[in-house]
């Protein structure tokens, strides 16, 4: 079934109906957490009670709204504390990974390849606890041995950042390999025979080619480490990042503040998103 | 020049094995050895397969087990029926800009979190939720109607939040196929269907394992959903390494259960890889 080949006008509609269906099943779970953001009741439900800012500016009890929720906007700040070092540290070994895997032909390459790939293999629980095991190993080893009491190997930041590095750094290393390979080589040889020495080289030429790739694994880090629930949850400590602290609220029965929370998210996502976008058409 | 090049190759190598050796091998042979070791008394330890004799001998692990994994494939296979047909719409039926707008229309959903796209389920099917009201307004209801805390609002949560990794691959392999293909078959007397199973999903397949391996990873190692829109029944295998983890702070068992979670899902992707000659590094890479 394709344009140039006539179907009958019933099949085709039936088609079409399908797919504004789906689009529609896509659409409705957003535009309801949305819409009950401006809710004027304590319960994002129906019926309506009419139309409110509340849930973001409200200061006193019962509607606290976003800016004024402490607890909230500290989740937020861990959230992107959080995101930003995964999204450094992942893109800066990805482009290490990147260059090592397309730059040098060496014996148990393919091994490191899939062994690279790993990662996206791995339910995201399971290295959860295999990173809070292997920790605590060290840190009670330490204290064993030299009466160390290794804080930082606790549940806590470190572990979630490590966490979600250790699967991010695949996704970072694809997109930029992707990138890295449709380089053409003779550009940087050309730099060499012109009297560039390799660094300056790979600093003034392959550097700039890449970066429309590096800012993209960036934003893509950063959104899905400030997204990542399963990992983060096995290693979190006391200052929960923002998808834990909604979760935790969750269970405890919701407010239209999730709404207000989820709406700003989506907001935040979308602005990422179209920036990541445009800087890759520039590229 | 020759030294250089060395020197550049092991200071690349170096990132790379610290990242894997540090927080996934190491961790990982080091989670197989706590799960093989019993505790016997205060501080005291001995090497065994109890928590294994554990996990085959209560029945109500095992079942937890085989179900998680029943559902997950399920739940991968809803995904790809649903999935097909739009994406075959994305890719061959619509042009130009419609095209690019209806892929990315696809997309957004999954910038946000997936705690959101949850909630709004929970928000759609609850009691005093909008498909209860609406049912009630149409007078298809007489009272409030709970359609949340079952399988089948968890399957509808789980098939939502991987749509996105079987439309992705989907859209890309059957974007490369190209239109004459299927007029020769429709030339050479094929109908709509033989043309479908002879050319399109032989053609789809890469697309349909990669799809397929990811959702079902991530269907198996979810942990919100279930939690979420699950009932009391539909316990999910995650929930249970949790709960050894966090909630009893047995971690010889949690290991255990990680290691047979890990096991399930490598076997099955290693197992659909063979099965249809595809490798990890294509689908993947």
């Amino acid at each position: 079934m394709i344009p140039s080949i006539p179907q009958p006008r019933l099949i085709r509609t039936a088609y079409g109906a399908y797919i504004v269906l789906f689009f529609i099943y896509l659409a409705l779970p957003l535009v309801v957490v949305a819409a009950f953001a401006f809710n004027d009741s304590q319960f994002p439900s129906l019926p309506w009670e009419g139309f409110t800012w509340n849930w973001f500016f409200g200061d006193e009890r019962p509607m606290i709204g976003v800016f004024h929720e402490r607890s909230i906007l500290r989740a937020i700040g861990t959230s992107a504390f959080v995101g930003i070092s995964v999204a450094l540290l992942s893109v800066a070994v990805g482009t290490s990974n990147a260059f090592l895997f397309n730059r040098y032909q060496f014996r148990g390459r393919g091994f490191l390849y899939v062994l690279m790939l790993l990662p996206l293999v791995i339910p995201g629980i399971v290295l959860g606890i295999s990173i809070l095991v292997f920790s605590s190993t060290v840190a009670n080893g330490l204290w064993d041995g030299v009466k160390y009491d290794a804080e930082i190997l606790r549940p806590g930041l470190v572990l979630v950042i490590l966490g979600q590095f250790s699967f991010i750094t695949t996704i970072a290393t694809l997109v930029i390999s992707a990138r890295l390979q449709k380089f053409d080589q003779t550009l940087e040889e050309a730099a060499l025979n012109l009297g560039a020495d390799r660094m300056t080289a790979v600093r003034t030429i392959t550097l700039p080619y890449l970066m429309p790739a590096m800012v993209g694994a960036v934003v893509v880090a950063f959104l899905m480490s400030f997204e990542n629930f399963n990992t983060t949850l096995m290693l979190v400590g006391s200052d929960a990042p923002l998808t834990i602290a909604m979760f935790d609220r969750l269970k405890e029965g919701s407010t239209p503040l999730l709404n207000a929370v989820s709406l700003l998210l989506m907001l935040g996502s979308s602005v990422l998103a179209l920036v990541m976008i445009a800087f890759q058409r520039k590229g | 020049m020759r030294n250089q090049a060395r020197l550049g190759f092991y200071l690349l190598l170096t990132p790379l094995l610290l990242w894997l050796g540090l927080l996934i091998i190491i961790p990982h042979i080091d989670m197989a050895l706590l799960s093989l070791r019993e505790r016997v008394g205060v501080g005291r330890y001995a090497s065994s397969l109890a928590n294994y004799g554990t996990f085959f001998g209560e029945p109500l692990y095992m079942w937890t087990f085989a179900r998680t994994a029943m559902m997950s494939v399920l739940a991968t296979v809803i995904t790809l029926i649903i999935a097909f047909p739009v994406s075959y719409y994305i890719a061959k039926m619509a042009k130009g800009r419609t095209q690019s707008a209806l892929f990315l229309l696809c997309l957004v959903p999954f910038w946000v979190s997936e705690l959101v796209r949850t909630f709004g389920w929970m928000i759609l099917l609850r009691e005093t939720g909008l498909f209860s009201s609406l049912l009630q307004w149409a007078g298809l209801a007489d009272g409030p109607v709970e359609m949340l805390y079952n399988d089948a609002a968890m399957m509808v949560g789980l098939v939502y939040t991987s749509m996105l990794f079987m439309v992705v691959p989907l859209v890309t392999t059957l974007e490369s196929l190209d239109d004459a293909v299927i007029e020769a078959g429709y030339d050479l007397g094929g109908s709509g269907f033989s043309v479908l199973r002879e050319i399109v999903i032989p053609h789809a397949m890469p697309g349909i394992v990669s799809g397929s391996i990811v959702v079902f990873m991530l269907s198996l190692g979810n942990y919100l959903t279930p939690t979420m829109l699950g009932g009391k029944d539909s316990l999910w295998f995650t929930e249970l390494i949790y709960s050894q983890f966090i909630v009893r702070f047995n971690w010889e068992l949690g290991a255990a259960f990680g290691f047979m979670l890990l096991f399930l899902s490598s076997v099955i992707v290693w197992g659909t890889l063979r099965l249809t000659g595809q490798t990890l590094e294509k689908t993947m890479g």
